[in-house]
């Protein structure tokens, strides 16, 4: 029995008269690796931003590693967190990887690396520095420590987000659609990145649209439609046998 | 001819003496117009409504009337209240008394109205994904203000802030009508003094030219380590 460590319970999410979530419950557990699919729309990235409350979800609760994110209903309905400094600590934990990366375009690369060990987790910058040596080891990245982003391609600009994700030894990871927003040749280097952690046993969820990765590394796949959970289960009984014809429908354009 | 700019540089020692007023104005100006104006622009950016409809009617008017008539104002209006009132006997009478503090007084409060509106802009177009990456790795909104907002809209309205400074050295010329014998002050007293007309005047001319060259020269590389980040600019 491994521990839980994300677990999403019926998450609700409507912007204006349009609701984007329906209830969407899930959970992880340490070395899990859920992908989540579903076409343009389905929500995908609206549940990942609802779970570090990036966006307030109508309701719904989250916990990361057994703990429940307080909040209580604000005036506009919508779920607002109730502690601030837990919600701090949980975000911490969940690290978020961004379609768009997302760098700090003033901070070189070992800047952006340290910047959350040392403001967030006040880890002395001697140990930060030396951390992130080992991260930008990993992610390949090492020569371009003092680059800004502006000087990066796409592919070397995730990898230096997923350092920086990393850099927090986060309890999850987030991933949205990390390799969309990249020229085909450079799709491969951040999938690699991605694929090494996962042999890790590195709990994480990604939003994607690689049906080849989702289908190697994933230990459950998640079948997003109309926000709702269409279909989940192993990747490759899923893949294999859709039992629902938007699964099939979705797969069949890959 | 050969009188004429031999006058003209007569005059320069003395003028050079008043230089470092004038640098001063537009140091402390240019400081507390920074900091007042980054407070204008966060007042204006927030949604609290006793805090952003107060800073968006002060930098409306400052922006909207001359220099002068903000300096008069200040100078007379203030100058004529405050002896009447306990300030009189306080510690900050014999500043108060001088017509330094109150050009003080109207050219940061002037200077933080330019700079406010600046900084906005700057403050609304950072991108928003930087900000969400901050929030998602658990900062506070203050660390976020500090280490991600403020520098990249400093930074990004740099080029701005220099050219309202070398603005603002400028305008300190003004502050002569309230009897602040700074470079513009001296000249004219020179003026008065010798009876020249033109040769203190391009003498200051030249002193002011001078300054804002070394100015810009200071500034060239400040901006340009501050903003190697961009592309381009390696
Ligand atoms: N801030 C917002 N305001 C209003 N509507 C929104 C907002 N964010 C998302 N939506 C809507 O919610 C729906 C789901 O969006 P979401 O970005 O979660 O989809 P997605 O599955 O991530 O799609 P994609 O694959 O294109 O990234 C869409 O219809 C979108 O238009
Ligand atoms: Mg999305």
């Amino acid at each position: 029995m491994t521990a839980t460590a994300l677990s999403v319970r019926n998450i609700r999410k409507s912007f204006g008269e349009d609701e984007v979530l329906k209830g969407i419950s899930f959970d992880a557990h340490s070395g899990d690796v859920i992908s989540i699919i579903g076409s343009s729309g389905s929500g995908k990235s609206t549940l990942l931003r609802c779970i570090n409350f990036l966006e307030r979800a109508d309701s719904g609760e989250v916990a990361v590693a057994g703990e429940i994110i307080k909040t209580h209903k604000a005036k506009d309905g919508q779920l607002s967190p109730s502690d601030k400094h837990q919600l701090k600590q949980m975000r911490a934990r969940l690290g978020m990887v961004f379609q768009n990366f997302n760098l700090w375009a003033h901070r070189t690369v070992l800047e952006n690396i340290i910047e959350g060990p040392v403001q967030v987790l006040k880890h002395p910058k001697k140990k930060a520095v030396a951390d992130a040596e080992i991260l930008m080891d990993k992610v390949g990245i090492s020569q371009k420590r003092n680059h800004y982003p502006s000087q990066l391609s796409g592919g070397q600009q995730q990898r230096v987000a997923i350092a920086r994700a990393l850099a927090m030894q986060p309890t999850v990871m987030l991933f949205d659609e990390p390799t969309s927003a990249l020229d085909p040749e450079l799709v491969n280097e951040v999938v690699q990145v991605i694929r090494q952690l996962a042999t890790e046993k590195r709990t994480m969820i990604m939003v994607t649209h690689e049906m080849a990765l989702a289908r190697e590394i994933s230990t459950h796949l998640i079948f997003l439609h109309n926000g709702r959970i269409e279909e989940q289960g192993p990747p490759q009984l899923i893949m294999e046998n859709p039992k629902s014809d938007r699964l099939r429908q979705f797969i069949g354009k890959f | 001819m050969m009188d004429f700019f031999n006058n003209v540089f007569s005059w320069l020692p003395e003028l050079l003496a008043a230089t470092p007023l004038t640098l001063i104005l537009t140091l402390v100006a240019g400081i507390f117009g920074l900091v007042f104006g980054t407070l204008l622009a966060l007042a204006r950016l927030s949604n609290i409504l006793i805090l952003s409809v107060p800073a968006n009617m002060f930098m409306f008017v400052m922006r909207g009337t001359p220099l002068l008539v903000q300096l008069y104002l200040i100078y007379y209006g203030l100058g004529q209240i405050l002896p009447g009132t306990w300030v009189r006997h306080s510690v900050l009478w014999p500043y108060l008394r001088d017509g330094f503090t109150y050009a003080v007084i109207a050219l940061s409060m002037n200077q933080a109205a330019y700079n406010g509106e600046v900084l906005r802009g700057a403050l609304r177009s950072i991108p928003k994904g930087q900000i969400e990456a901050s929030m998602a790795m658990g900062m506070t909104n203050l660390q976020i203000l500090q280490r991600v907002r403020l520098p990249l809209a400093f930074r990004d309205c740099l080029p701005v802030l220099t050219s309202d400074i070398i603005i603002l050295l400028k305008s300190t010329a003004l502050v002569s009508t309230i009897t602040v014998l700074e470079l513009m002050g001296t000249a004219r007293m020179i003026q008065r003094e010798s009876l020249q007309i033109y040769e203190p005047l391009i003498a200051c001319g030249l002193v002011y030219f001078a300054v804002v060259m070394v100015l810009t020269n200071i500034m060239r590389p400040v901006e340009s380590r501050l903003t190697r980040f961009r592309k381009g600019n390696a």
